[in-house]
């Protein structure tokens, strides 16, 4: 028995948990913040560690056996999404030391941190639908919580718009259970895939393929779903910001690529092909709207839906390579977009605005800054030899492959608008002279420096993954095999309770 | 928020030790019957809620001694070290763990890591129920 795959979950509930219970002092849920996400890291390289050896690391909580208990499963899939999810944690709680008001503070954020780390994991390594389901919720109510800190109007209407669709999208989830439930009599999900290739009334299954599309492609802000987005993700603290914008629409995709490669692999000509137009609407709304923007955190979260089209893709495509390039994708993606929400942060503190018009000259008072911004938004928009480079090529050769022409177009062209975007920024925020008649309060002492730690860590990592790729890619690719042979994972979690 | 009722007031004091003492028998009783730590807690909570609408919010501070917040930690804390002690064991996490001996008077008695939990759902209930009755509380005075 390995603990190693139960850990990424306790770990953030203890220290939620300790931290609610030293509420008053504020040194104290710092430092448990710093410790515990960091924690947290460690467990999590650990379980990537053991999931590489093993290739699945499988716990039945409390005993009880598969498929009536829940069980925690980690494949690599699972094991890379929740290392990433320990670097973004740790990232932001470093970031929090300066970036969070002890107002916020007083209010539970450090608690709520932890909390929403738990769900995010949890999500990952459940291996039962219903628990995912309930992982879902935990994530959601720390985030309905942690988006309203502050308690400012814009953020209570972002707030509202997040809740509602997002409650929607629980519904039609839970909806879909049920409909699974009763076909299969199960809820683990080894166990659904193993008795779903027998169902004979394939109509239904198609059509409950059809609630979790519409269910996940809500919380993954997919095409025609991602208005929410946009609408909330620039309220709130930026910290809570780059955690949102790093993780929680990843969520929504790492359950996507669940079940559509475990459980719903039986009418791939059908369910990928409406993957595959989701996948372009995405990329393309996104990028649009961004373009159509001129502040500095709706921008980035209209790349975050552009992006999410890219994971998709790799999805939707279904081929060994393009599975590859769309774990890889994320990988890539979730580093450099909370990069780029925590540098957002400083400019802002700089300049006291997120509006690009009233922001300008800050590659003159700190190049340094402009480098750092560069590397992560270069990435972004896919120059070599940045990660994002890679990301884009392997999925994009990948849809010649498989012969998805226009697709592949369709991907270049939001490449070069995501460049466009970048370029924007770049010219507003760091290049042009700072406009006349705006005052700015420029605070760059003291306390600042835990908001450029974390920024700096997440740039190295970028530029790592670009030069030194291939052991990234090896994980793609061994999660990739993983996932496009569903009866090995099946076999892991079924497989135990049988002996 | 006090309603100046003499009846309520005096059926209040009354009420509290016994709804109390009847929140830790639902909470004892919950393993094999109906009840458990969250209709327990509810039932703790509920009878100082009762306290403080007959009475006012610093007295029913004072009956509660500690922040309510404090018990919602405490309890949360309680909750997730009773999944550990099974890992020791070599059990995956949340594996029940039970230790039974006999005591005089009382017959044979069986602890074990879920009352652990249950306690701590317990203290989880009373301290959220009680930290968002008494802010609202605060908030009308």
């Amino acid at each position: 028995m390995m603990i190693s795959v139960a850990l990424p979950v306790v770990l953030p509930l203890l220290f939620g948990a300790l931290s609610v219970m030293l509420w008053r002092s504020h040194f104290a849920q710092r430092s448990l913040g710093v410790i515990g996400t960091g924690a947290m890291l460690v467990v999590s390289v650990w379980l990537l560690a053991d999931t590489w050896e093993h290739g699945h690391v499988v716990m039945e909580m409390g005993s009880w056996p598969a498929p009536f208990g829940i069980v925690l499963v980690s494949d690599m899939l699972a094991a890379i999404m929740v290392v990433l999810t320990g670097i973004i944690g740790f990232a932001t709680a470093i970031y929090s030391l300066s970036g969070i008001g002890k107002m916020s503070e007083k209010f539970g954020y450090y608690p709520l941190l932890h909390l929403l780390l738990a769900g995010v994991n949890g999500a990952f390594l459940t291996g039962d639908i219903f628990n995912l389901y309930v992982w879902f919720e935990v994530m959601l109510v720390a985030s309905f919580a942690l988006l309203i800190l502050g308690g400012e109007r814009a953020q209570m209407e972002g707030a509202i718009k997040y809740v509602t669709l997002n409650l929607l999208s629980s519904m039609i989830f839970l909806t879909a259970i049920g409909l699974t439930y009763g076909l299969t009599g199960t809820l683990n999900m080894a166990d659904i895939a193993d008795k779903l290739s027998t169902v004979e009334d394939t109509g239904l299954v198609t059509v409950i393929a059809m609630l979790y599309l519409v269910a996940f492609g809500v919380k993954a802000a997919a095409f025609p779903f991602f208005f929410w987005l946009p609408a909330s993700y620039h309220t709130p603290k930026v910290a809570v910001s780059a955690l949102f914008a790093g993780l929680l629409t990843k969520v929504g995709v790492y359950a996507l690529y669940r079940v559509f490669t475990l459980i719903f692999n039986q009418e791939v000509d059908f369910t990928h092909e409406i993957l595959l137009w989701v996948a372009a609407a995405t990329m393309l709304t996104g990028v649009l709207g961004a373009a159509a923007h001129y502040e500095f955190r709706r921008i980035l979260s209209f790349h975050i839906i552009s992006q999410i089209g890219y994971m998709i893709l790799g999805l939707a495509l279904f081929t060994p390579l393009a599975i590859v390039g769309g774990v890889f994708y994320i990988m890539h993606h979730i580093i450099v977009k909370a990069n780029l929400f925590l540098i957002s942060g400083i400019t802002f503190v700089m300049k006291g605005t997120h509006e690009l018009k009233l922001m300008g000259g800050i590659y003159r008072t700190h190049p340094m800054l402009g480098v750092l911004f560069l590397i992560p938004a270069l990435s972004l928009a896919g120059l070599p030899p940045l990660s994002g480079f890679f990301a884009k090529f392997i999925i994009i050769r990948a849809g010649i492959e498989a012969e998805a022409y226009w697709a592949v177009a369709v991907a270049l062209v939001v490449g070069l608008l995501t460049l466009y975007s970048m370029i924007k920024i770049w010219a507003e925020v760091f290049w042009k002279a700072q406009p006349e008649g705006v005052e700015t309060d420029d605070v760059t002492s003291g306390p600042m420096v835990w908001m450029w730690v974390p920024v700096i860590m997440l740039a190295l990592m970028t530029v790592a993954i670009g030069l030194y790729g291939e052991p990234i890619y090896q994980m793609a690719a061994m999660s990739a095999e993983q996932l496009l042979d569903p009866s090995q994972y099946i076999e892991a979690v079924l497989g135990e309770s049988r002996q | 928020m006090n309603m100046h009722s003499l009846i309520l007031r005096t059926a209040g004091h009354f009420l509290l030790p016994l709804l109390l003492l009847f929140s830790v028998f639902l909470l004892l009783r919950g393993h094999d019957e109906p009840g458990g730590g969250f209709i327990g807690g509810l039932v703790a909570a509920a009878a100082i809620v009762l306290y403080l609408f007959s009475m006012d919010i610093q007295s029913a501070r004072k009956v509660l001694r500690v922040d309510p917040r404090d018990v919602l930690g405490t309890g949360m804390v309680l909750a997730v070290i009773s999944a550990i002690p099974g890992v020791f064991r070599g059990q995956p996490f949340f594996t029940a763990q039970w230790w039974e001996f006999t005591a005089p008077l009382f017959g044979e008695i069986k602890l074990s890591t879920v009352l652990i939990f249950d306690i701590g759902v317990y203290l989880v209930v009373i301290g959220s129920v009680l930290t968002i009755m008494l802010t609202l509380a605060e908030a009308e005075e």
